[in-house]
């Protein structure tokens, strides 16, 4: 109960802070020196913020896709060949680090979003395919027996069955892929994608503490809310199936 | 009617299921019995081609199974499991309208389909439609398991270790339940099981096999009093074989004229049920519900009887069992 008002309360004072940043710059004063500006006003925050967001989004709809795509493919008796292949690209995605992914992107794609994107996205595949990989292949067996023996295609079996039952796993890597991509989109304003980076980034040059601070205060925040949300849908999803809550 | 030609699995070529033949009559039930590891599962299987046959044939009425896609095949075959498979995220209704939801079956027809077979195995629809699986207790369930599969009015039902998770008291109830339905369906049914008590109480025919070989395939009075093998033998036990012998007739067939102190029994209990009860209640005679008596006199000369009875008619049939109603259906 405690957490649940808790949450709220940062749900609240992110919004209050997003679309009201100046009223809230009492709070941001002490971290300047030298009557530096407290609030980063360059841009708005609510716009970054969205911009943001709208980026993470993008590349963990991506990530998914992708990444549930194959673990379905490699768990089906045709694809399982492709397992090894399938371990070996996404966990290259999530160990060769983002700093680089930019490097080598912004010669081929240009500055902006682009490059972030293929980042963001390399970089969120492992968590959703492992645990897709491990939902589809603990599955009771008497339930997938039944649903051969009652006569389902494969694909109605996929769709009908293995999916909804892999759901709550499934949606545990999207949420770690999602908490990951948000803080790691910082790092995007480096090549001149328009994320929350920008904040911080103004801040590290102009040695100005509080845009740092507001800058990871506001991604902190999201992440948070954000993880709280998906485990919420994870709860639901695996009530709907008969488990117990996870957590 | 199901037949079996020849039937033949080989795993890294060893033959998990050798050369097997052996036909079910329509409306009966045979009981596939040996120890884990004797291809009684495996022979299963095959019949509704979750398990390629290496070679051998399989009929299912007048279709010969190789010639059907393995799913439409399955949709014309009942199928019920230990642990009863029901899907977790779908609710009682829509787990028993399963297979009438893929062959297409219009909403309302689905819907009083469900609705029948929850009266059927006692469930009260309004009750019970719209729970979770996980909501059931795990009689409930394994009714529901077998309800899901004779949604579709399967001309045969296969069966593996269906009451395996169940226990003693329900299993007793469900494995009468189901020979009821059975009867009042004309469901030619197949069962695997392990235990050979389950296999005398069901099995029209039962078939012993080992080692992937079908030993002894008929009646059961004439699988205890004419075990092929000595494995056949030993996997009835000596010891159990009076009272599965008595298991097999009804008190009904024997109820004498008369009047007799103590608790009644019913006819329809088995005179192994009714020489239990004679000896714990110390009695020489027991009343019979509706009329009657059954005396230890009549129970003893049953069973000296009964094996040469068994001798003599083994080979015609289940006789001594519960009369036969299937068939009619088919």
């Amino acid at each position: 109960m405690i957490a649940r008002l808790m949450v709220l309360a940062m749900a609240v004072f992110l919004v209050a802070f997003l679309v009201t940043p100046e009223s809230f710059a009492g709070l941001f004063r002490p971290l300047t020196r030298n009557n530096a500006p407290a609030i980063y006003t360059q841009t708005g925050l609510l716009s970054l913020t969205l911009s943001h967001l709208w980026l993470v989004a993008l590349a963990v709809t991506a990530s998914t896709v992708t990444a549930v795509g194959l673990g379905v493919l490699v768990t089906r008796p045709a694809g399982r060949e492709f397992l090894p292949l399938a371990r070996t690209v996404t966990s290259v995605g999530q160990t060769f680090p983002p700093v680089a992914v930019l490097a080598l992107a912004v010669p081929a794609m240009g500055f902006g979003a682009g490059p972030t994107l293929v980042a963001l996205f390399l970089y969120g595949l492992l968590p959703i395919f492992e645990n897709t990989l491990t939902a589809l292949s603990t599955l009771p067996p008497s339930v997938v027996e039944a649903a051969r023996g009652m006569g389902l295609t494969r694909r109605q079996q996929l769709w009908q069955v293995e999916l909804p039952l892999a759901l709550p796993v499934i949606l545990a890597g999207v949420r770690l892929s999602t908490v990951i991509s948000l803080a790691t989109a910082t790092i995007g304003s480096t090549v001149a994608a328009r994320t929350l980076g920008e904040v911080i980034i103004a801040g590290l040059l102009s040695a100005n503490t509080a845009f740092v601070v507001q800058g990871g205060l506001i991604v902190g925040l999201i992440a948070i809310l954000i993880y709280e949300g998906f485990q919420l849908a994870e709860k639901a999803a695996a009530r709907r199936i008969g488990l117990a809550p996870q957590h | 009617m199901i037949r079996i030609e020849n039937l033949t699995r080989i795993y890294d070529r060893t033959p998990v299921v050798n050369d097997v033949s052996l036909t079910v009559g329509a409306g009966q039930i045979a009981a596939l019995v040996g120890t884990s590891g004797s291809g009684k599962t495996t022979l299963l299987r095959m019949i509704n081609r979750l398990v390629e046959p290496t070679s051998g044939r399989i009929w299912i009425g007048e279709t010969d199974a190789a010639t059907i896609a393995p799913h439409l095949l399955r949709r014309r075959i009942g199928y019920a499991i230990q642990g009863h498979g029901l899907f977790p995220h779908r609710t009682v209704g829509q787990n028993i309208a399963t297979v009438p939801r893929l062959l297409g079956w219009s909403a309302p027809e689905i819907a009083a389909r469900v609705e029948e077979l929850l009266h059927l195995f006692q469930l009260d629809p309004a009750q019970f439609r719209d729970r979770m699986p996980h909501e059931l207790s795990g009689g409930q369930q394994q009714r529901v398991g077998v309800a899901r599969a004779l949604a579709a009015r399967p001309e045969v039902l296969l069966m593996d270790e269906p009451f395996g998770a169940l226990d003693p008291v329900i299993r007793a109830r469900a494995q009468g339940d189901l020979r009821e339905i059975q009867r009042r369906l004309g469901t030619t049914l197949v069962i695997v099981t392990h235990d050979m008590e389950e296999a005398v109480t069901l099995g029209d025919r039962i078939a012993v096999m080992d080692k992937g070989r079908l030993l002894q395939y008929g009646p059961p009075a004439e699988i205890l009093t004419r075990p092929a093998t000595d494995f056949v033998q030993a996997l009835i036990g000596t010891g159990e074989r009076p009272f599965r012998l008595l298991s097999l007739t009804r008190v009904a067939d024997i109820r004498e004229d008369g009047t007799c102190d103590g608790p009644a029994v019913s006819p329809e209990s088995s005179l192994r049920d009714a020489l239990a009860a004679c000896l714990w209640h110390g009695r020489d005679c027991l009343p019979v519900e509706g009329g009657g008596i059954v005396t230890l006199t009549a129970l003893r000369a049953r069973a000296e009887g009964a094996r040469a009875e068994a001798m003599a008619t083994a080979g015609e049939g289940a006789q001594s069992k519960a009369p036969q109603t299937g068939g009619a259906a088919q």
